[in-house]
């Protein structure tokens, strides 16, 4: 029996600032100390807070250790695990920039936990994601094992019908709904299909549950097909999710091995098999037709809709895609009921969405809210607020299909319907926040740029006008905009909207459409005035030496890469304009605050 | 897998283990582990603790943990229970065979060890 656990977070995040080293050193020290029989160590998913990694907590007093390194792990085993006295100094430090009063060193009595409701989270960071056993003993399979001997496929739809649980892959369409759908249709074979092919910017919910609590996907995936007569399923995941693919692999081959996986499950006659899938990293592949026709071992390209997937799926069968998020949802609706579930949320969205807040933002990572949540509740108590004293200017929800909520909207319980309805959508959960440096012209045309990138070319509207849109805004942020020019981006952005063939087309514009319908007078006064507002579109800007401030230092001169700074020692200095390529160098160099950009 | 029995087999074979990281049992079992308590043995107590919570199936009420000097360093070994709404309990000299009725009478009875506790201490 171990008296300890200590759980070093193995996600993405963690792993690339070095907890590999931190799980050796550990097991060293435990060793040298003869404590292994005592102290267990646990690899885990992600605990939510990559900024701070590599984070390590330590049971049972649930000590949230930051930004560890291995040179701590000695000062850890000695004080912490033989004495019994936490090492503040490496307790997670609440309040940003300062020093908080009392340290909470319990991670779930710290702002960033305490306002969160872990439903799709809930393991992660808790139990070892390579370990079937540790997934059972928090109730894992228990829902699959229900919903086979309790429940008829009827039942277990109705169920998923009665929670309310909408798709959180982005376009929020009811999941018992969708699966009423495929079981309905009679075929000889039908699928069910995981959309892990998360690949909006900023958003990596899946990733962290795929990586956290795989089975929690494998369980969900089995109830899905006992419920629509499926008998086959694919996971179809981005091959640059290594750590995820390998523990996807982990958990398909121990299901296996427990029967939890195969034929006749639980002693009944359902049988079920999941298989997995690598995409090679293209964006349009998440889009449901697309990564059908990738997992047949196509060129992954959309196709019309309908048929839908319900009808006419992969291979041409009935087949449900549901995102990785979704699924991390359903074994909890079956075991604990849907009455349960559909009491967390707003009207129209039930349950709990997961966000990955990125940007500028103190708790960079992810946190799992109920719907209905404010902004303000995410970005301020969550996250910790805008860094360096900045002004919180927008939040970016959806990634390129998506939109910006200004500041005045901050308020807004978010819901799927309330984000339509201001102009953006849910989509996968990325909250990108910008604070006053921020342009918004120069943001849609960032995301622009990348659907530019992305678009598979089969469509017209989409191959050539999210292209004709991004040379708008580039001419638009270069200072050689004209008025009408605003005028020919929200037709363009229209006839996209209407035209083009899949959701990844039709939703390219609203990062423009968005800005322009809160931030138009940053559109115009880049157009009238030449001016970028925020003070980020370089080639609208000009740095500038006031010589009454100027002392003559020459520190500007000599930071400068391009030479473009002259004057003598003592005397006033000047930028030549012509030379110079605003990088801002000399800007951060000046002591007296003679340089301004404007 | 072939039955749900079998599921809830392996289930109760790892909820201990699982459970130590569910957050804050009602009872606390606090081990004083300073140099002078390691130094009068409470490392087999602490030890003791652990064993006896899970064997006695408390695991789910109670938590075996530990913290520094209390400052009563010649009563060491000292173990300090804290039981929501209840006034803390303190045993001292305390050994892994005292620790085994503590558990049993105590954490699971719910009556006191009196004759282990400070008060009775000489």
């Amino acid at each position: 029996m171990y008296r300890a656990h200590v759980l070093i977070c193995g996600g993405t995040g963690c792993t690339s600032s070095g907890s590999k080293g931190l799980q050796t050193a550990l097991a060293a020290e435990l060793e040298a100390k003869g404590l292994t029989e005592e102290i267990k160590i646990v690899q885990t998913g992600c605990f939510g807070l990559c900024a701070l990694g590599p984070i390590m907590i330590v049971y049972p007093e649930g000590t949230f250790y930051s930004r560890v390194k291995a040179e701590d792990i000695p000062e850890i085993v000695e004080e912490h695990l033989l004495k019994g006295r936490i090492v503040e100094r490496l307790v997670y430090n609440d309040v940003p920039d300062g020093v908080a009063e009392h340290v909470e060193t319990s991670l779930n009595d710290t702002a960033f936990y305490k306002k969160q409701m872990r439903i799709a989270l809930r393991n992660c960071g808790v139990i070892n994601p390579e370990n079937i056993e540790e997934y059972i003993a928090v109730d894992g399979y228990a829902a699959l094992g229900k919903a086979l001997t309790e429940m008829t496929p009827e039942q277990v739809i109705q169920e998923m019908k009665d929670s309310g649980l909408r798709g959180r892959g982005g376009a929020g369409f009811p999941t018992g709904l969708k699966w009423s759908f495929a079981a309905a249709n009679e075929a000889d074979q039908k699928y069910v299909c995981c959309n892990a092919d998360e690949g909006d910017p900023g958003a990596f919910m899946d990733r962290s549950i795929l990586e956290g609590d795989p089975h929690v996907v494998l369980e969900a995936m089995a109830i899905a097909g006992y419920a629509i007569g499926a008998t086959q399923g694919y996971i179809y995941v981005r091959a640059e999710y290594p750590i995820a693919v390998h523990r996807l692999q982990i958990a398909i081959d121990q299901a296996r091995e427990y029967g939890l996986l195969g034929e006749n499950i639980f002693g009944t006659d359902f049988s079920f098999d999941i298989g997995l899938r690598l995409g090679a990293g293209a964006f349009v592949c998440g889009e449901e037709t697309a990564l059908m026709t990738s997992i047949e071992g196509k060129r992954g390209e959309p196709r019309c809709r309908p048929p839908f997937p319900a009808l006419k799926g992969l291979f041409g069968k009935p087949t449900i895609l549901n995102n990785v998020e979704t699924y991390a949802n359903v074994p909890r609706i079956i075991l604990n009921g849907a009455g349960w579930f559909n009491q967390i949320g707003t009207e129209k969205s039930k349950g709990t969405k997961v966000f990955a807040l990125g940007g500028k933002i103190h708790n960079t990572g992810l946190v799992e809210v109920p719907m209905g949540t404010t902004l303000r509740e995410i970005i301020e108590e969550i996250g910790g607020g805008i860094p360096n004293g900045k002004k919180f200017k927008a939040a970016q929800t959806g990634g390129p299909s998506g939109g910006c909520i200004p500041a005045e909207l901050i308020d807004t319980p978010i819901d799927y319907d309330n984000l339509l309805a201001i102009g953006s959508m849910m989509g996968s959960g990325g909250l990108i926040v910008m604070d006053e440096d921020t342009c918004m012209v120069d943001i849609a045309k960032f995301f622009l740029d990348f659907t530019v990138d992305e678009s598979c070319g089969k469509c017209t509207p989409c191959r050539i006008g999210t292209k004709r849109l991004h040379e708008l805004l580039e001419k638009i942020c270069d200072g050689r905009g004209e008025m009408e020019d605003i005028d020919k981006l929200e037709e363009l952005c229209e006839h996209i909207k209407s035209s083009a063939l899949c959701g990844l087309g039709q939703t390219a514009p609203n990062p423009v459409l968005s800005t322009l319908r809160y931030f138009r007078d940053e559109y115009i006064a880049h157009v009238k005035d030449k001016k970028c507002p925020a003070g980020a579109c370089k080639k609208l800007l000009s740095y500038e030496i006031d010589p009454e401030k100027c002392k003559g230092c020459t520190a500007c001169a000599r930071v400068c890469p391009v030479g473009a700074i002259s004057g003598s020692v003592k005397e006033p200095h000047v930028i030549d304009k012509s030379k110079c390529i605003k990088c801002g160098a000399c800007m951060e160099k000046c002591r007296f605050g003679a340089i301004t950009k404007k | 897998m072939k039955s749900l029995e079998e599921l809830a087999a392996i289930r109760d074979k790892m909820k201990s283990t699982v459970l130590l990281r569910e957050g804050h049992n009602d009872i606390r079992i606090v081990v004083g582990m300073a140099t002078c308590g390691i130094a009068a043995g409470a490392r087999p107590v602490l030890n003791a603790f652990v064993e006896e919570v899970n064997s006695q199936g408390v695991a789910d009420k109670a938590t075996v943990t530990q913290t520094g000097c209390i400052g009563i360093c010649k009563y060491e070994p000292v173990v300090e229970v804290y039981e929501s709404g209840k006034e803390k309990v303190t045993y001292v000299h305390m050994t892994p065979e005292k620790a085994k009725r503590v558990v049993a009478e105590h954490i699971k009875g719910g009556r006191v060890v009196e004759e282990y506790t400070i008060g009775s201490a000489k």
